[in-house]
């Protein structure tokens, strides 16, 4: 290179056969081994993916996206806002019930998933990354409950207090504390959430879908164990 | 200001409840638990869109 020019300009000094590479370049080509972009945003889905039993998990997702946005809001304006407003009481009611909708969808998902045994074929990290982000939207929906500001939070937390003390974790995560309930709502618990979600996605991604129980046995000998086989594109 | 207008069931009582041992449910509850159960079996049975182009696509032995 001339003598003056910047050293960040221009092509990059790497060489593909050196043996020092730069953590980024180390990152960047495990992360495409793993997940080529064809796999991470396929063309098409294997034929038995076309079944109504598939669409309660992409269903779970958009109403967390609803959740999170209706959120940022409610976090945005306050208590205040959303019990003395009609736009306020508005978006906490979409909060709360795009919630109950989430559930509703990830538990159809989740029965779906368990009577397929959707962890065949090297997919146990997807059931569990499934699972804990099921057990972990429990305590986000309950400390969310427990910050409503009103008499029914009052109550919650009073009752499920008992319970935490029960189980001597009561002096860690105290439900009367306000301020502790609300920071895991808004902060801690929303950001396990998505991040759970986000690996369980991407798990998915590189294991493809489970196929039917009647595919794998027919497939067994022709395809290796761990990978999915393409079943017929759609 | 909010408008007062009066519900369309009565509400001003308990809830209605389920219990079975140690099971303790609303009715509401029961209702919900009824009702995803059904939408899961329905998801299992019910086709999805383009099952018979599907479905012919598998008969003449192509790939689609």
């Amino acid at each position: 290179m001339p003598p003056g020019t910047p050293s960040g300009s221009g092509a990059p000094s790497h060489s593909p056969g050196a043996s020092s590479k730069s953590w980024t370049v180390k990152l960047r080509e495990r992360g495409v081994a793993a997940l080529p972009p064809d796999k991470l945003l396929p063309d098409g889905q294997p034929t038995y993916v076309a079944s109504w039993i598939y669409v309660f998990g992409v269903a779970a997702i958009a109403s967390l996206i609803v959740i999170v946005g209706s959120g940022c809001i409610l976090a945005l304006k306050g208590p205040a806002w959303w019990h003395e407003t009609g736009v306020g009481h508005f978006f906490n009611s979409i909060h709360l019930w795009s919630v109950e909708l989430f559930f509703a969808a990830m538990v159809v998902h989740l029965w779906g998933k368990y009577w397929m045994a959707a962890w065949r074929g090297g997919r146990a990290r997807v059931w569990v990354t499934g699972a804990v982000t099921f057990l972990v939207a429990i305590p986000c929906a309950l400390t969310g409950y427990v910050s409503q500001q009103n008499f029914d939070a009052q109550w919650i937390s009073t009752q499920a207090k008992d319970a935490m003390n029960s189980v001597g974790v009561g002096a860690f995560f105290n439900l009367t504390n306000f301020g502790q309930m609300y920071s895991y709502h808004i902060l801690l618990l929303p950001i396990a959430v998505v991040l759970l979600v986000s690996l369980h996605v991407l798990l998915v991604r590189r294991h493809g879908v489970v196929p039917p129980f009647e595919l794998q046995d027919k497939l067994a000998g022709a395809t290796p164990p761990g990978q999915a086989p393409s079943g017929g594109q759609q | 200001m909010s408008l007062l207008v009066a519900a369309v069931f009565n509400l001003n009582h308990p809830a209605h409840t389920v219990d079975w041992e140690f099971i303790h449910l609303s009715v509401a509850n029961v209702v919900v638990i009824g009702l995803m159960l059904i939408v899961f079996v329905l998801a299992i049975l019910l086709p999805f869109p383009g099952a018979a182009r599907r479905q012919a696509a598998r008969r003449s032995g192509g790939a689609s």
